[in-house]
């Protein structure tokens, strides 16, 4: 039986408390005028000082993005600026309402990125436990505790995740401006599927879908046991319709959540290169969790031929994701069509390390690192490959919301620090209750001995 | 790897009361035996298809590719439609042995050998497209980066028709080393067994001198694994590249993100429905009902169901997308509502009937487990992947950007007959693969026979030990009992 020791909640709870702290200084800190936007751009003016050629160029930069591969600033930005641009016009014209926007939207995208960061890990490590039902795996059930320990991240994560998502408005969704649809032919048109009422329906819908699955698989695998395969069948049926339900309404939270910030811009392929990195998260995370299980002597059911297993699937969906990465980007920069290319065009002008780096965490490193099968067996390189590729796909959630919504204006400072303490800490606590309330070896599964008795 | 204790919850793989010996004798019957007469009618049909598909290339490369009924708006269509289908129904061989050995799937190894040798007569058939469709075929060698006369010109790397050309024959090599080398403990045990002097040479010379010692299996198992490795990203790869002929494109309905993995489904998808369609007629007439069985079948249409919910998912993004975009050009495309309602509207009916609301009865485990609606259902699912690529292709480009271009395409005799003529090549191939080689990779399924084998499964439901319960008293003479057995092993 795992117990969640002293330290380490109180570790959590310093976590979260630094968190709250830090994220309650980045909202209160952000500019409520223009004026203030003025004093902030000239003290970056000022701090840039010895750098005059380069300043005046970032100005121009930071006040309205310019593709500089076509040196305008028609196409490219149409998409992601129009909205601003359109207030700017009403307020003839004046960019700096348009940075004050963006610096307003910085502590909110903040939280978002970390809030699904860790909400996706229990989402992937749900469906992960799902698809093992239904392909009735035989190496993996006496994972299956360690797996729901992590999903019972899920009840909060999600609805903190919901409430984000809903309440953050026009700081995310462009579309929810009244005036701005009013003045767009193209967002009246999407308005059928982009309006609130719709929207938090959809939301809801996703919220009770997973955790109801999410909460009837725990009952009946608790239930399961040698004699009845009820409860087990049960799972089973229940598990093939989750993951019906998951792969609709994954594409429709991607689109809602994500592609919505940019309402112009579409990519059909986005909902499921989301997915892909939340799948490789929460495989990872599975890992982690179990190597320290097992580092504490609680899981010596779990051998290395299971870590081996896990870590073959870190390595593969590694690949995965990159195989959609470029997928989706060299589709869109071999046609290069304005309306798509202005996605690509942002994160790479503006976040260019950020962008490619995060290949090297995502891919090359976990590639190098997991491609000998004795390194898979050994806690320690799967570690490393793990942290790598939880890094590069905090740093993907980030490219997928920070140019969408705070654009030039990003910086990585206290506030994103803040956040990602804050749900860190929220996930180690639940997670560590919910692995502290079962016996960690699941008995009763009809493939459990074979699990048990896995070797690779 | 593969433990012998398994879940009593598994259903058994090999039914029957097979044993080692039996393996061998049921998968070279068909090799050492004659072709009956139903095999020759069919393998005649099969073979004036071909031919009169040959004439019809010959007739098509020697007076114009204007034969066919392609126009200046519509330069692809059953060209293009037949490679991508043929391309697409390889992909099940090298899902079933590749995909599925990485996931230590069992059951694949009834069915692998068949799936692969239809990954390659497949493969074939679509490599025939490249070329015929080119306006000058004999010139079809400039498309490889060879150094030469003309100051050294190469070609640009920069074309998805190029990246085919890699593609296409990487796929084909690398699916024929993994097939062959899976064959060679096979075609040992056809030389074993075969006693006229001709057939036992060339079993010799196919079987490159086979001998089954440890460390070849060592060898034989690490190459495996190695290659479905390598094979697994490369199907991904492949039909990836196909999708990117299209997807790189500007056409309104090419141009689409998510074309590389749903094609990728979509290839899946098709592919295991012609193994549903060979198969079910192969263990059949094959006499190989204990190997391939209802739980094959039915396994085989839970594949087809994950695909086809991907691929059914994909059309709905397309769909939804193509509406979502607000561009004009959309509402024509091969998902869409203009597509629904215009002058292509029965290519599109048929391909929502055939590729999603007919495999939706095999979410009915009475259907999936009925043999005769499991082969209705396969041959519908490989129209309607035909219609999908002629749809994608030809319903997009008949309804461009400038409607001056707008236009219909009307497939002319030849057209249709080189689509025969590969039919029929294809079935050439395998009706004759079907007589020649071992059909089921029986070296693996005797790795299995103890651990999934019904009678082995029985005997260690019922409390016995399987100690000697292999020996077969017509390979070692003498009938042992399971007792007599365990005596022997007590007594060294």
């Amino acid at each position: 039986m795992y117990k969640l020791s002293g330290k380490l909640k109180l570790f959590s709870i310093v976590l979260m408390v630094l968190g709250l702290v830090g994220l309650t200084y980045g909202f209160l800190n952000t500019p409520s005028t223009v004026e203030d936007v003025k004093e902030i751009l000239a003290a970056q003016e000022s701090h840039h000082g010895g750098e005059a050629a380069m300043s005046e160029h970032e100005d121009t930069n930071k006040e309205s993005f310019v593709d500089q591969a076509r040196g305008e600033e028609g196409f490219a930005d149409a998409t992601m600026e129009h909205h601003e641009q359109q207030m700017d016009e009403q307020h003839h014209g004046n960019h700096l309402e348009h940075v004050l926007h963006q610096l307003q939207t910085k502590p909110w995208s903040a939280t978002l990125v970390s809030a699904f960061f860790f909400f996706m890990i229990a989402l992937g490590a749900l469906v992960f436990y799902a698809i093992q039902y239904v392909a009735q795996a035989g190496w993996s059930p006496v994972l299956f505790r360690v797996i729901e320990g992590i999903t019972s991240y899920l009840l909060p994560g999600s609805i903190i995740v919901v409430l984000i998502v809903l309440l953050a408005g026009t700081h995310f969704y462009p579309w929810q401006n009244e005036e701005l649809v009013a003045g767009d032919k193209i967002l009246q048109g999407k308005s059928g599927f982009l309006n609130f009422p719709f929207f938090v329906i959809r939301a809801i819908i996703y919220l009770l879908g997973w955790n109801l699955y999410r909460y009837f698989s725990r009952k009946n695998s608790a239930q399961e046991s040698a004699t009845d395969l009820k409860p087990y069948r049960k799972n089973f049926k229940i598990s093939v319709f989750f993951l019906l339900f998951f792969i609709v309404t994954e594409s429709l939270m991607s689109w809602d959540w994500f592609m919505s910030m940019t309402p112009h811009w579409y990519s059909t392929l986005f909902a499921w290169y989301v997915f892909a990195s939340m799948f490789v998260s929460a495989i990872t995370v599975i890992a982690l969790v179990t190597i320290y299980l097992k580092s504490k002597g609680l899981a010596d059911f779990i051998n290395n031929s299971h870590l081996h297993d896990l870590a073959k699937f870190m390595f593969a969906f590694s690949i995965f994701w990159t195989y959609l990465w470029f997928d989706q980007f060299m589709l869109i920069w071999y046609a290069n069509m304005p309306e798509e290319v202005v996605y690509f065009v942002l994160r790479i002008q503006e976040y260019n390390l950020l962008f490619f780096g995060m290949l090297v965490l995502n891919f090359v490193f976990p590639i190098l690192i997991l491609m000998n099968s004795d390194f898979k067996r050994v806690p320690w390189f799967i570690v490393i490959a793990g942290i790598a590729i939880l890094v590069g796909h905090y740093i993907d959630i980030f490219l997928l919301v920070m140019p969408s919504t705070v654009g030039l204006n990003w910086s990585f400072g206290i506030t994103e620090i803040a956040s990602i303490s804050f749900f860190l800490g929220l996930f180690i606590l639940v997670v560590g209750t919910g692995l502290s309330k079962v016996k960690l070896h699941p008995e009763g599964n009809p493939f459990i001995e074979e699990s048990e008795h896995y070797h690779y | 790897m593969s433990s012998h204790y398994e879940a009593p919850i598994r259903e058994p793989l090999v039914i029957g009361e097979k044993s080692y010996h039996d393996i061998s004798v049921d998968v070279g019957a068909p090799v050492l035996g004659k072709a009956n007469k139903s095999w020759w009618i069919v393998f005649t049909i099969a073979l004036v298809a071909f031919l009169w598909g040959l004439g019809c290339i010959i007739y098509t490369v020697s007076t114009g590719i204007g034969v066919w009924g392609l126009n200046k708006t519509i330069g692809w269509a059953w060209d293009i439609t037949n490679f991508v289908w043929w391309v697409g129904i390889g992909h099940a061989g090298t899902l079933i042995s590749a995909v599925l050995l990485l996931f230590r799937q069992k059951w694949r190894m009834a069915v692998n050998r068949s799936a692969e040798a239809m990954t390659i007569f497949a493969v074939v058939q679509a490599g025939l497209f490249p070329i015929i469709h080119m306006g000058r075929p004999w010139l079809a060698y400039w498309v490889l980066p060879i150094p030469n006369q003309f100051g050294s010109l190469w070609v640009n790397f920069n074309s998805p028709l190029l990246w085919d050309v890699f593609a296409i024959s990487t796929y084909l090599s690398v699916s024929l080393v993994f097939w062959w080398t899976g064959l060679l403990p096979d075609f040992a045990m056809i030389r074993d067994r075969s006693v006229k002097p001709f057939q036992k040479k060339i079993y010799t010379l196919l079987s490159f001198g086979w001998s089954g010692r440890t460390k070849d299996w060592q060898r034989f198992e690490e190459v495996s694994l190695v290659l479905a490795g390598l094979a697994t990203p490369l199907v991904l790869s492949v039909h990836t590249i196909v999708s990117f002929d299209f997807a790189t494109s500007v056409v309104p309905g090419w141009h689409s993100t998510i074309f590389p993995p749903y094609f990728v489904a979509g290839a899946i998808f098709s592919g295991f429905a012609m193994v549903q369609t060979l198969l079910i007629v192969m263990r059949k007439v094959s006499n190989l009902e204990d190997y391939i069985t209802l739980l094959h079948i039915e396994y085989m249409n839970k594949v087809i169901l994950l695909t086809g919910g991907i691929v059914s998912i994909a059309y709905i993004t397309e769909y939804f997308i193509g509406w979502y975009s607000g561009s004009s050009y959309e509402n024509y495309t091969y998902l869409s509502y203009g597509a629904a309602t215009g002058p292509y509207w029965w290519a599109f009916w048929a391909l929502i009937t055939c590729n999603f609301i007919v495999p939706l009865t095999l979410w009915v485990k009475k259907l999936r487990r009925n043999i005769m609606w499991t082969f209705v259902v396969a041959l519908v699912i490989n129209i309607g992947m035909w219609f999908e690529r002629f749809n994608i292709i030809v319903v997009d480009l008949s309804k461009g950007r400038t409607p001056s271009g707008w236009t219909m395409f009307q497939p002319t005799f030849v057209d249709i007959g080189i689509f025969i003529g590969t039919i029929g090549f294809f079935f050439v191939l395998f009706l004759l693969y079907a007589r020649t080689f071992p059909v089921i990779a029986q070296a693996e399924v005797k790795t299995i026979l103890k651990s999934s084998g019904q009678r082995y499964k029985r005997i260690r439901e019922s409390g016995e030990s399987l100690a000697g319960a292999a020996i077969d008293e017509r390979t070692s003479g003498k009938y042992v009992s399971g007792e007599d057995a365990n005596q022997t092993k007590n007594n060294e």
